[in-house]
């Protein structure tokens, strides 16, 4: 016999290479599928490290599933599902769960879940009893899908199809379901009226009929190279051996026809001999007419090329329902494809939609981007125009109107180049110096302004000032530049220049700005020069800025009664109500639960009394207010049985003390008396 | 008949009978005769006393930074905790006995564990001397009032060390706390007893207009007591602050003097400064005893929680009074006339 290699040629000339230089140990790596270096570890180092050092903990410690029970959340049962033990590998789109969006199994038609039936498959494998999930198949519990629920509720009926009653024949429905194998499709009209003629049955009229069942259409793709129509051989069918599956036909068609012509009667039909044999392997138990062991007719084979005999292979069979077939088809020359059937109407035609009608406000207009020489403008302008679509930039809200803008800001924003005039780049430091205070008319500065302005020097080049380092305040923050020459300024002063101010000035603004700077630096200069530095040091910067909220302090919300009020109280031995206030409080929530009991103001946010921010050095905070504390904002829990007051009106009693605030203490307390003597009174009657 | 050795460690016995013609009301006090004095804490006087939650054992700190728990049927000291950086100002026992905690001049509140003396916590927050401390109903917190007038709610049992909550309202350092159910009453030097509802998330300020050295709750938690610097005992009505009565007659001046309820709501008791303990009438509000504990100051006194017996701590000593069942109405009038 002659062997041949099966191996490229290409792998034989690899053979005769010298072999490749085995990869050191240290240059084997494994990667994970993120491109992580995989660690071999454990026995030879043969295992992956999974996990966490192959542990079910993380970098934190194990946590376990955190046992949560109070009085309001009941601990709730936690099953264990398969994908809890699973990571993210088995998740993976390779791993034996790959994730993906399904449908419940509630809302599900006819999928099946793979997880479970993958993991119901290996617990059959595992199982004691092999195959042992089969009788949980079979006393599986009825379920049917949520569409189908919906569908009875709507009076749906199993078996029936989808859709309006129709008004027709019975028979004809009859005759619907000896084509169920071909589709679902009605056929032609005019054949079956024909037809229903001929059976000349009684059919009552106003009687309607549901639609006959549809049947699915198979939407799964076609990912194969196979023509339209293929059916491979079923191995099922073909190993089975059983006299139900005598031949696999190729041709699925023919033997659809086949069987459903026979119908019962082949089933009965038991066939023998053919290429048969008894193979080794029958039990001695066994019945040995059973015919465990495939046999094949040759017959079933075609001997001759070159199509199938007409009537399909059924050799003189002439059944009306073959005609019949025939003449539906009669249209359609050449086979007709399983899960296909003839249209009945034409393809409608694609309908092509009229444009949309313009809405009547709409304007044609489209701006061009104007072509500029880009050399020519500065960089500002040709960048905004590049980036332009047409509209006005709009004037940014913070900034405030144009009229604050200065002309550095104006000039920004048009985007011109600053202006090359009478610079001191031209001269020497020196010369420019004296240019620019030549420049500057000395008539505009008060004499007072001047003093200012040594004062500032003097305060600013003073040693405290050297001291502090870094500026904190900062006047002119929201005008960039301005602080910029501010700061400027200050380093001039505490270098002790003279000229300082004038130095850190803008030469190309106008005198009649500048004049306007001058003025507000020396100010803000005078204004918050450094503190001494005894006392500076003393102080150290609040960590958090404080901001608008500088000038509030927060305090309780509810405050005391009057204490004058209170001390001629106690003197009078008048205890109770004028000596008592009640405030709304807050335990913690902690606190509560250690006292078990329930928290007064489940979610409010804060510990303690309400607090509210008042201004720091309001009047008002030093003033006790007299407002009754007891009606405070937010609604008293429940259950407040015990403080039944013994005075209920307490409404005169505000009256009473509004009435007599300005009277004074005493004098109100007389009046009290006197009130709760007349409320006596009236009790007793 | 008066056996006492020098030995300030040893136990003092006593003759009774000076003792034992004081009586008031149905019930009368009298010296132990086995133990009426408890052994001291040396020279420095103890500061207070509390018997624990049975009433089986008592507890004494005192200024030698220690504390002790006595037996008080034994008469027997059964063990010293130490562990405080100075004087012990207060003690409470949890209601199991398990537990001790303390306060002291060192800003400290320690959680004691009974059996083993040793300390198991070291609570740190307080801004200055710590007077007083409490266990809530389940020790688990612990409640301190301080000095520098804030009330810390230490948690038992979290580890954490920092309070649950701070109760920051009084004006003055807390002089007094009592804790409750649900209920947190303290006395503060502002004059003002605070009551805490923790159901009802209130606080209810009862102006006294002196600085509270002592505040009670009444065995039925319907009424609560308060002695100030004014020299007044005073019985409030919890809910409405109404006054229910007024006791006065002895003398607090300048002392962190206790006062306290009898077992049974009968009686009004209270130290003073002129060595005796003074017992009013509830209802009345009439002296019924002035029980001459010695000449100096009554520093603390603790009614037993269920029996008739009081504990008083004077200069170091700590003695144990207790009532005999009214045995004889003659004795009874023979008290009456030595007493007139």
């Amino acid at each position: 016999s002659t062997w041949f290699w099966s191996t490229e040629i290409r792998d034989v000339v690899r053979y005769y290479e010298p072999l490749r230089k085995p990869v050191p140990l240290y240059e084997q790596t494994v990667k994970d599928e993120k491109g992580r270096y995989q660690r071999f570890h454990g026995a030879f180092t043969g295992g992956f490290s999974a996990g966490y050092f192959n542990t079910v903990g993380t970098k934190e410690g194990w946590t376990p599933a955190t046992f949560v029970s109070s009085r309001q959340q009941k601990a709730g049962r936690q099953n264990a599902r398969p994908e809890d033990f699973m990571d993210e590998e088995d998740l993976g789109d390779h791993g034996i769960a790959p994730r993906q969006i399904t449908t419940t199994a509630d809302f599900a038609s006819g999928r099946k879940d793979v997880i479970r039936d993958k993991a119901r498959a290996i617990t059959s494998l595992s199982a004691p009893i092999p195959g042992d999930t089969v009788l949980e198949d079979l006393v599986a519990p009825a379920r049917s899908s949520m569409g189908v629920e919906l569908l009875r509720k709507m009076g749906w009926k199993d078996g029936q199809g989808v859709g309006p009653r129709v008004k027709r024949r019975l028979c004809k429905q009859r005759a619907d379901s000896a084509t169920r194998a071909f589709g679902s499709a009605s056929p032609p009209n005019g054949s079956s009226e024909s037809q229903d003629e001929e059976d000349g049955e009684f059919v009552p009229e106003n009687v309607t009929f549901a639609p006959k069942d549809v049947t699915p259409i198979d939407f799964t793709p076609k990912v194969d190279l196979h023509g339209l129509g293929y059916r491979g051989l079923n191995p099922l069918a073909a190993l089975r051996g059983g006299p139900g599956a005598g031949h696999i036909n190729l041709f699925t068609m023919d033997s659809d026809r086949t069987n459903s012509l026979f119908g019962e009667d082949r089933k009965g039909q038991r066939r023998r001999g053919g290429v048969a044999g008894q193979g080794f392997g029958v039990g001695a138990m066994e019945d040995d007419d059973e015919d465990i062991y495939h046999r094949d007719i040759m017959s079933n084979y075609d001997t001759v090329l070159g199509g199938e005999e007409p009537g399909n292979g059924l050799y003189g069979w002439t059944a009306p329902q073959q005609y019949n077939r025939k003449k539906k088809d009669a249209a359609y020359l050449g086979k007709i494809l399983e899960g296909f059937t003839l249209a009945s109407d034409k393809l409608e035609t694609k309908t092509i939609f009229p444009p949309p009608n313009l809405p009547r406000d709409f304007r044609p207009v489209h701006y061009f981007r104007p072509v500029v020489d880009l050399s020519s403008v500065s960089p500002m302008v040709a960048q905004a125009l590049q980036t332009s679509r047409g509209h006005m930039a709009q004037e940014e809200p913070s900034k405030g109107g144009r009229h604050q803008l200065d002309s550095a800001q104006r000039r920004e924003l048009l985007g011109e180049a600053t202006l090359q005039g009478a610079d001191c780049s031209l001269y020497s430091s020196e010369t420019c110096r004296h240019n620019k205070m030549s420049l500057l008319n000395p008539s505009r500065f008060a004499p007072h302004a001047e003093q200012q302005q040594q004062e500032a020097l003097s305060v600013w080049s003073g040693p405290t000032a050297q001291a502090q380092t870094g500026q904190t305040f900062k006047p002119f923050e929201r005008t960039p530049h301005k602080q910029a020459r501010y700061d400027l300024y200050i380093d001039q002063l505490k270098q002790g220049d003279r000229d300082a101010l004038e130095l850190s000035l803008d030469p190309t603004m106008t005198e009649w700005e500048r004049g306007r700077e001058r003025d507000e630096f020396v100010r803000a200069a005078l204004l918050y020069k450094p503190s001494s530095s005894s006392l500076s040091c003393r102080f150290t910067r609040g960590k958090q800025d404080d901001g608008v909220e500088a000038d509030t302090v927060e305090v309780t919300r509810d405050q005391e009664n009057d204490v004058d009020d209170k001390q001629a109280a106690v003197k009078m031995k008048m205890f109770g109500k004028l000596t008592r206030d009640t405030f709304e409080w807050h335990p913690d929530n902690l606190l509560c639960k250690r006292f078990n009991i329930p928290d007064p103001y489940p979610g409010s946010g804060f510990v303690g009394m309400p607090k509210v921010k008042r201004d720091k050095f309001s009047v008002f905070n030093f003033l006790t207010v007299s407002e009754s504390p007891t009606a405070s904002a937010s609604p008293a829990p429940q259950g407040n049985k015990q403080s039944v007051p013994l005075y209920p009106d307490t409404f005169y009693l505000k009256c009473y003390r509004e009435e007599f605030q300005s009277v004074g203490a005493l004098t109100f307390i007389v009046y009290y008396q006197i009130y709760s003597l007349f409320n006596l009174i009236t009790r007793l009657n | 008949m008066v056996r006492t050795q020098t030995n300030t460690h040893t136990v003092r016995y006593d003759c009774c009978s000076t003792w034992s013609c004081l009586c008031i009301y149905i019930t009368r006090f009298r010296c132990f005769s086995s133990s009426h004095f408890l052994s001291t804490h040396l020279s420095p006087p103890p500061l207070s006393l509390s018997f624990s939650a049975d009433g089986n054992y008592l507890l004494s700190c005192g200024s030698d930074k220690s504390l002790k728990l006595w037996s008080v049927s034994r008469g027997t000291l059964l063990k010293t905790y130490s562990g405080h950086g100075y004087e012990v100002l207060d003690a409470d026992g949890s209601y199991d006995n398990s537990q001790l905690c303390s306060c002291s001049s060192d800003k400290t509140v320690i959680l004691w564990d009974v059996a083993t003396g040793q300390v198991t916590r070291k609570l740190r927050g307080h801004a200055g001397k710590v007077n007083c401390v409490q266990f809530n109903e389940e020790a688990t917190v612990i409640l301190s009032g301080s000095i520098d007038g804030t009330v810390r709610c230490w948690d038992t049992r979290s580890r954490k060390f920092d309070p649950i909550q701070i109760l920051d309202e009084a004006q003055d350092g807390v002089s007094s706390l009592k804790v409750s159910e649900h209920e947190l009453l303290t006395g503060s030097v502002d004059g003002r007893v605070r009551r805490y509802d923790l159901r009802m998330g209130q606080l209810h300020v009862d102006f006294i207009n002196s600085p509270i050295t002592c505040v009670c709750f009444s065995a039925d938690g319907q009424c609560t007591l308060t002695s100030s610097l004014d020299s007044t005992v005073r019985l409030l009505d919890k809910s409405t602050g109404e006054m229910l009565g007024e006791y006065t007659g002895h003398k607090m001046k300048g002392y962190k003097l206790d006062c306290c309820l009898s077992s049974k709501d009968t009686h009004v008791l209270s130290c003073s400064e002129d060595g005796h303990v003074y017992c009013w009438d509830l209802v009345e509000g009439s002296l019924m005893l002035k029980l001459p504990v010695g000449k100096a100051v009554v520093q603390s006194l603790s009614f037993h929680p269920s029996e008739t017996r009081l504990l008083t701590a004077m200069e170091g000593r700590v003695q144990v009074w207790g009532a005999e069942p009214e045995e004889t109405e003659e004795e009874v009038v023979v008290v009456q006339q030595e007493k007139a």
